[in-house]
């Protein structure tokens, strides 16, 4: 009965609202468009997030570690289509934001990047260039993007800036788990200046300078303070959680970009099903995405989006151990208060032995440069010669995600 | 004898080593330009060291850093340290079993306060090995005056990479340092490749001791080829990948007493050599094909027959020598410079001291310039050897803390790629924030290095930069005017010791 009644309320979902005209700017707002990328290091198992429930096959291939269809019990699929169930660990957090129209999951996405190596993959989907012909490593597509729409909007919440968002437009990044850091003193500030004029790291020593103080005067005590009330759970809000609505009260001033990566997802042994190893990282990742959401504040919201990749997915089948290994295509989700939509997007295919990537993976379907680009077409207003700019040689595919 | 080292002109590896080691190219005889050579050699010069390498001149210099004993102790001011930590006086199975033995307890007392006690103390045990391991690291880095051997076991952990926190790991990892990394750490690369695939700590960490037949797990494979040896360009397939995952099938840990219930013809194939085990049992004794090679099914000697091949095969030289220029020369080391390097590695079957002796007496590595951007553990390593010398710190919690907030934890690298090493993954805005603010701890004085729970310094020194003959004899000469402009003006020794720990050069290695 209740089940039924999702699925209707998910079905009707893209009736709900007018979607791309949420993101045009209103005249006269100040109200920017947000893009924050979240990077699952690890190769995330999305067959067990987005979970194949029409299919046979996966529950052949998976004896030990399956998701069960949705049912009546608390460790079962939560419904999403009639092809696709949510992993049960996002009832509280994802779900909800799905039942609003505000959640869509893009199976057979990723990169044609083939190495399976982690390093090697997560690398090349950052640079976002062509994997045939030389690549430039000092440029990522983020950083093209921050130049696109103006560098000084975007910030790297890490303590290394990732290669996406390294290149010429200087990105800044504080890695936001600790909160606030005291500043230098003016004296030493004005001669460490000095000292830098005219040498090659000038430019990022000022922009250190600028956003430490950017950080003290956004995450002041007081919000610090706030922030812990608003999270209501008895437990007080820790891990990425916290740190995710740290990242949302940045991201309300002038940030329009920004990243942050989540490791711990290579799961080769003992992930576990509905409960375990990989369902405790889906939940945190969960809470942390809706508090997220929470913190930007409505308004907010409504002009943001987010979008959570992997560098690839996991063999189809699980192995000896209960774990998975390394696959090829992979789920991303986006998240937006404006999507006026839900469910499943772009290109799919039934999933059985013969339509899995060389007999093992989910194949790739869903290029990421064409669904980033055309998703920030339609968000960011982009024209095709600032896509071909962001993403040389590939070609914004418009999936109608917002 | 004609020697063109210094005039930048490319030579082979033969002229290189014959013409032209004993005739220090020019840089050599200025004090900035030893300066660089010797900080870029090691956890960042001393003026003790200077003067050594000025003595010796360059060549001898870096052959006795080649000659490193792994075994030598440290000066007697220190070595005590070492000398007490319970990972130098216990075996890795000792310890293992006694961890072990914690862990089973931990649960059995009768009352919940006592257990509470029981599980702390399985944890302060389970804790204690890696926490030691990297105390010692540190004070090997700070105090050795095998600078060389000390940046190279580095090198190799990070090569290697493990991480602290995979399943229990934290106890088996000082002993992978010590008895698999260290020892060869400048000698033999097939020795090291064959110590770290025999170590319970890689096999742990990359689930190998789950790669059984008919269960393959290829997390080890995988890593052994892109990682390892050949690099991800090294010409190998998926199917390479897979192949090589049946021949370490078999091999693993065994933590328990005795050995698996084998069949009578098993028996003999049996290997075990403390916690490493090779198990016939779940090996897959069927043939295989890597790299175009046929591996016959014969048990744990088909490891070493891959080993052998891959140490072989001319991608490992190349990979291998590319990325130790990288790591002590440049982001772009001069490809030149870097066949010279591989073509020695292959004809000494990956000897590591010969192939680092190419590169460190090439003409490119005296022309360097700018030189190398440090990593964030040789500007932390550099500054403290700068500002304490040899006043041995008693408490290297400070230092690991600093590291961490830096990005580059001891031990914490999750994924097996260990740290990069390019400058662009070190300098960003953030980054560069936090090194100023630390260097005005270093700088200021850290009397937290200085004391233990329950050893206090008696006064911590107040480091003098400005005084001291690093700088006056050789430093300075390195300085800016902007720079030196800059330290005129600060107000207190301490705010001197943070600028020149700030600014743009000390940044370079």
């Amino acid at each position: 009965m209740q089940r039924r009644h999702l699925l209707q309320a998910l079905a009707s979902a893209p009736l709900l609202s007018a979607g791309t005209r949420l993101f045009a700017a209103p005249e006269g707002s100040t109200e920017r468009s947000r893009f924050l990328l979240v990077f699952l290091r690890g190769g995330y198992d999305a067959a067990n997030l987005l979970v194949p429930i029409s299919s046979s096959h996966y529950y052949e291939q998976r004896p030990k570690i399956a998701i069960a269809r949705p049912g009546d019990g608390v460790e079962t699929a939560l419904p999403v289509s009639a092809d696709w169930g949510l992993h049960p660990a996002l009832r509280e957090s994802v779900y909800p934001l799905l039942q609003q129209g505000q959640g869509l999951f893009i199976p057979f996405a990723g990169s044609d990047d083939l190495t399976r190596s982690h390093f090697e993959t997560q690398d090349s989907i950052e640079l976002g260039q062509n994997l045939q012909g030389s690549r430039d490593f000092q440029s990522g597509f983020m950083n093209r993007l921050a130049a696109e729409l103006g560098a000084r909007q975007a910030i790297s919440f890490t303590d290394q800036l990732p290669i996406c968002f390294r290149g010429p437009a200087k990105i800044g990044n504080a890695a936001l788990r600790e909160g606030p850091r005291p500043a230098v003193d003016a004296k030493s500030r004005a001669l460490l200046s000095s000292m830098y004029a005219g040498q090659p790291l000038l430019e990022q020593v000022e922009e250190g300078f600028a956003l430490r103080d950017e950080i003290a005067r956004e995450l002041s005590p007081a919000v610090m303070k706030e922030m812990d009330a608003a999270s209501r759970n008895a437990i007080s809000a820790k891990g990425f959680e916290l740190e995710a609505r740290r990242i949302a009260r940045l991201m309300r001033g002038r940030v329009q970009l920004g990243f942050v990566d989540v490791g711990g997802w290579d799961t080769h042994v003992a992930q576990g099903g509905a409960t375990g190893t990989l369902a405790t990282r889906f939940e945190e990742l969960g809470r942390g995405l809706a508090a997220y959401a929470e913190e930007l504040g409505l308004q907010a919201w409504q002009r943001t989006t987010v979008m959570v990749i992997s560098e690839f997915g996991r063999t189809f089948r699980e192995n000896g151990n209960r774990g998975t290994d390394h696959g090829h295509g992979s789920v991303f989700w986006l998240l937006g208060g404006g999507l006026g939509k839900s469910g499943v997007a772009g290109e799919q295919t039934a999933l059985n032995a013969k339509t899995l990537h060389q007999q093992r993976d989910y194949p790739v379907l869903n290029e990421y440069r064409g669904v980033l680009g055309g998703l920030w077409q339609r968000q960011f207003g982009l024209s095709n010669e600032a896509v071909a700019r962001i993403f040389p040689g590939a070609v914004a595919r418009d999936l109608q995600l917002v | 004898m004609l020697c063109m080292a210094g005039l930048g002109i490319t030579l082979g590896p033969t002229a290189l080593l014959v013409g032209c080691a004993n005739t220090a190219p020019a840089v050599y005889r200025e004090p900035a330009g030893m300066f660089r050579a010797v900080n870029r050699i090691g956890w960042g010069a001393t003026q003790a060291q200077l003067d050594q390498a000025t003595q010796l001149g360059w060549a001898d210099y870096v052959d006795r850093q080649l000659k490193a004993d792994p075994k030598a102790p440290l000066a007697p001011a220190v070595q005590p340290q070492l000398d007490g930590l319970s990972i130098s006086r216990r075996e890795m199975s000792t310890i293992v079993a006694e961890v072990d033995t914690l862990r089973r307890e931990q649960d059995k007392p009768p009352t919940e306060p006592e257990r509470v006690r029981a599980r702390q103390a399985y944890q302060a045990a389970l804790n204690l090995p890696t926490r030691e391991a990297g105390h010692r690291q540190i004070l090997r880095q700070l105090y050795s005056e095998q600078q060389l051997l000390e940046q190279m076991s580095w090198f190799w952990f990070n090569h290697f990479n493990v991480h602290q926190y995979k399943r229990e790991l934290r106890v088996l990892l000082p002993d992978y340092e010590e008895a698999a990394l260290r020892p060869q750490a400048l000698g033999s690369f097939r020795q090291l490749l064959g110590a770290v695939a025999r170590h319970p700590a890689m096999q742990r960490y990359l689930d190998n001791d789950q790669n059984g037949a008919g269960k393959p797990n290829e997390n080890y494979a995988r890593e052994l080829l892109e990682l390892h040896t050949l690099g991800v360009d090294g010409g190998y397939s998926q199917r390479d990948v897979q192949e090589l995952a049946r021949v370490l099938t078999g091999f693993g840990t065994r933590f328990e007493s005795g050995r698996p219930k084998l069949k009578p013809e098993q028996e003999a194939l049996y290997v075990r050599q403390g916690l490493f085990e090779f198990n016939p049992a779940r090996h897959d004794f069927g043939e295989k094909t890597v790299l175009g090679r046929q591996i016959k099914g014969s048990g744990s000697a088909e490891l070493d027959e891959v080993l052998d091949l891959l140490v072989a095969h001319p991608s490992t030289a190349r990979y291998i020598s590319r990325k130790l220029a990288v790591y002590f020369l440049a982001d772009q080391p001069p490809q030149a410079l870097v066949d010279s390097m591989a073509a020695v590695f292959s004809r000494s079957q990956g000897d590591i001291g010969a192939t680092l002796r190419v590169l460190l007496l090439a003409p490119e590595f005296a022309a360097a310039q700018p030189t190398k951007f440090k990593d964030p553990q040789h500007y932390l390593l550099s500054g403290l050897r700068a500002s304490y010398g040899d006043t041995v710190i008693l408490n290297s919690q400070p230092v690991l803390a600093w590291l961490r907030r830096l990005g580059q934890g001891l031990y914490d690298k999750q994924t097996p790629d260990g740290y990069p090493m390019n400058s662009s993954a070190w300098n960003s805005a953030g980054q560069l924030s936090t090194r100023f603010e630390l260097a005005r701890t270093i700088g200021g004085g850290t009397a937290a290095l200085f004391k233990t729970e329950t050893v206090e310094a008696v006064s911590p020194p107040k480091p003098k930069l400005a005084d001291g003959a690093l700088y006056q004899r050789s430093l300075q000469a390195l300085m800016s005017p902007a720079s030196r402009e800059a330290l005129t003006r600060a107000d207190t020794p301490q705010q001197w010791n943070a600028l020149l720990l700030s600014s743009p050069e000390f940044m370079y290695r």
